[in-house]
């Protein structure tokens, strides 16, 4: 019986998106976890929803296209509005994000009514990845491909300015538009990785990787390249697995990552629960 | 201990000079330094002193590029610094700095050659004999591989300096470099500094203790938003001086 699964276009579909998500968010899960804003990523996420809600009532129909749409303007709009009120140093970021992602999740509720789309707008919230058809597969490729493009390319400017922004900006390093641009491939990944895991799970894929080798080196390369191997490798196995066990692929996916890091956080020979203490 | 390819003043008969000219700056309308001015050279070890918010950080970080002046030169070298120097290092105060990043201490020794690399070039010999060079010069070539959390406040200190160095940075720019530090640990620190200045560097850092200023500077600014004083720290660190710089300012009208 696997052996049929594994011949099936759709599984190998299935399979190739979820690998590929999983490496190009798991390395960009590395930014994510140097960024210290793993919440702020859980806020966008669900500012997404809103935002496929709006791309339907515009657009009047539910398309790849209008989803990924909606969802981006929303996460860039909320992201990106609530670093423009913190920079009045009134209102601290966290705050104001807390304030416009929920105003907009409530938006997103009081929008859905109106549309009658809510059976399909379920596999956007939770993800749905054996039925990712070819477009979604190519969109996630080439979402991917540009983040890890661009955060390779731009690696020592985007670390520098992530470690000491001032040290940074004392070295030329133009700190204001790094801090933008990782903030924009953020959203980029968030919405790669919706047809996968859905928009409230694909946090999981963005911060749990990195999350993991943080506890098992110092190293700061480490976090992206071991993120994006405990990314890729998960999901794949973790399709693999929700099959045998019966379990949706999204979530499958979610709980292996986590379990990963369950492991990592007990048995780490350094910073492990279980290690022997060296200090 | 002076490093074969430093070339500055200690071996050189001219000195190396920074001329800051009518520095101003405000955050948003309010006004955080006016009309600085100070010359100074390499060697020397300058001190910021005055009260809390008389904006010492303020004219590290003008000097660093950090902060844009609203009015002013800064000349280095007889040049205009425009917004920010390679040979200008800052050093930040050690609260402001996330301890737990993972990264190690050479890494962040490293983080210090990225000016000379550029954002992808691979780290040639030169460069690793830079960072080796840095980490030597600061006693930390042992303690390379620990993560930056496991390192005393003087070693941190310390590993920040051996980025400066990596660097090649001329001006070393320091907040507040001996808060926290133990009295071994200041000493050390104040040795280092000493040994710095003397190899050619100019070290300019803001310090709360005038106690200490005498023994581990030999120039002092005092700052109460605008310049009080300028002079060899004997010269100037008189008590009247200090009684008017640090009296608190009335608050009712």
């Amino acid at each position: 019986m696997e052996i049929d699964l594994l011949t099936n276009p759709f599984y190998q579909r299935a399979l190739a998106t979820a690998g590929f998500i999983g490496f190009a968010n798991g390395f960009f899960s590395g930014f994510v976890v140097l960024r210290r804003n793993a919440l702020s990523v859980s806020a966008l996420s669900h500012t997404m929803l809103p935002g496929i809600a709006l791309g339907i009532f515009l657009t009047g129909a539910l398309s790849q296209w209008n989803a990924f749409l909606g969802a981006m303007f929303a996460a860039l709009l909320v992201g990106l509005g609530s670093v423009a009120v913190a920079r009045g140093n009134r209102v601290e970021q966290g705050t104001a994000l807390a304030v416009l992602y929920t105003a907009a999740f409530a938006a997103g509720i009081a929008l859905l009514p109106k549309l009658d789309t809510r059976q399909e707008l379920e596999h956007w919230l939770f993800g749905d990845i054996i039925a990712v058809g070819n477009a979604d597969m190519w969109i996630a490729f080439a979402i991917g491909t540009f983040t890890l493009l661009i955060t390779n390319l731009l690696m020592r400017p985007i670390l520098l300015t992530l470690f000491e922004p001032n040290v940074a900006a004392a070295q030329g390093v133009p700190v204001k538009t790094m801090q933008y641009l990782v903030f924009t491939l953020l959203v980029l990944a968030l919405v790669s990785s919706l047809q996968a895991v859905g928009c409230v799970l694909s946090v999981g894929l963005l911060v749990t990787p990195a999350a993991t080798v943080s506890l098992l080196t110092d190293r700061t390369s480490a976090l992206f390249w071991g993120g994006g191997l405990i990314g890729g490798v998960g999901s794949i196995a973790a399709v693999l697995l929700s099959g045998k066990f019966g379990i949706a692929p999204g979530p499958a996916i979610v709980i292996v990552l986590g379990l990963l890091f369950i492991a990592a956080y007990l048995f780490s020979p350094k910073y492990g629960l279980l290690a022997p203490k060296h200090r | 201990m002076i490093e074969p390819h430093h070339e500055c003043c200690a071996h050189h008969g001219h000195h190396h000079e920074l001329v800051i000219e009518n520095l101003t700056v405000s955050y948003r309308r309010v006004l955080a330094l006016e009309n600085v001015s100070l010359a100074t050279s390499c060697g020397n070890r300058v001190a910021l002193i005055g009260p809390n918010g008389a904006g010492k950080s303020t004219l590290l970080k003008a000097i660093a590029g950090l902060v844009p002046r609203s009015s002013g030169t800064i000349l280095w070298r007889g040049t205009a610094v425009k917004k920010w120097s390679r040979e200008f290092a800052y050093l930040p105060q050690r609260e402001e700095v996330d301890w737990s990043f993972p990264i190690t201490v050479r890494g962040l020794v490293e983080m210090g050659r990225y000016p000379q690399t550029g954002w992808w070039r691979k780290f040639s010999a030169d460069d690793t004999a830079a960072v080796d060079r840095a980490l030597e010069s600061l006693a930390l070539t042992d303690l390379q591989d620990r993560q930056i959390r496991e390192l005393s406040g003087g070693q941190q200190q310390r590993t920040f300096l051996a980025r400066a160095l990596a660097q090649e940075a001329h001006v070393l720019l320091l907040d507040e470099p001996f808060t926290g530090l133990d009295r071994n640990a200041s000493q050390l620190l104040g040795d280092l500094l000493a040994k710095l200045a003397h190899e050619g560097r100019l070290v300019i850092a803001s310090h709360h203790d005038l106690n200490t200023v005498p023994l581990l500077f030999d120039e002092a600014l005092v700052l109460a938003t605008r310049p009080v004083a300028f002079g060899p720290v004997t010269e100037i660190l008189t008590p009247e001086l200090i009684d008017r710089t640090f009296r608190e300012p009335a608050t009712r009208p």
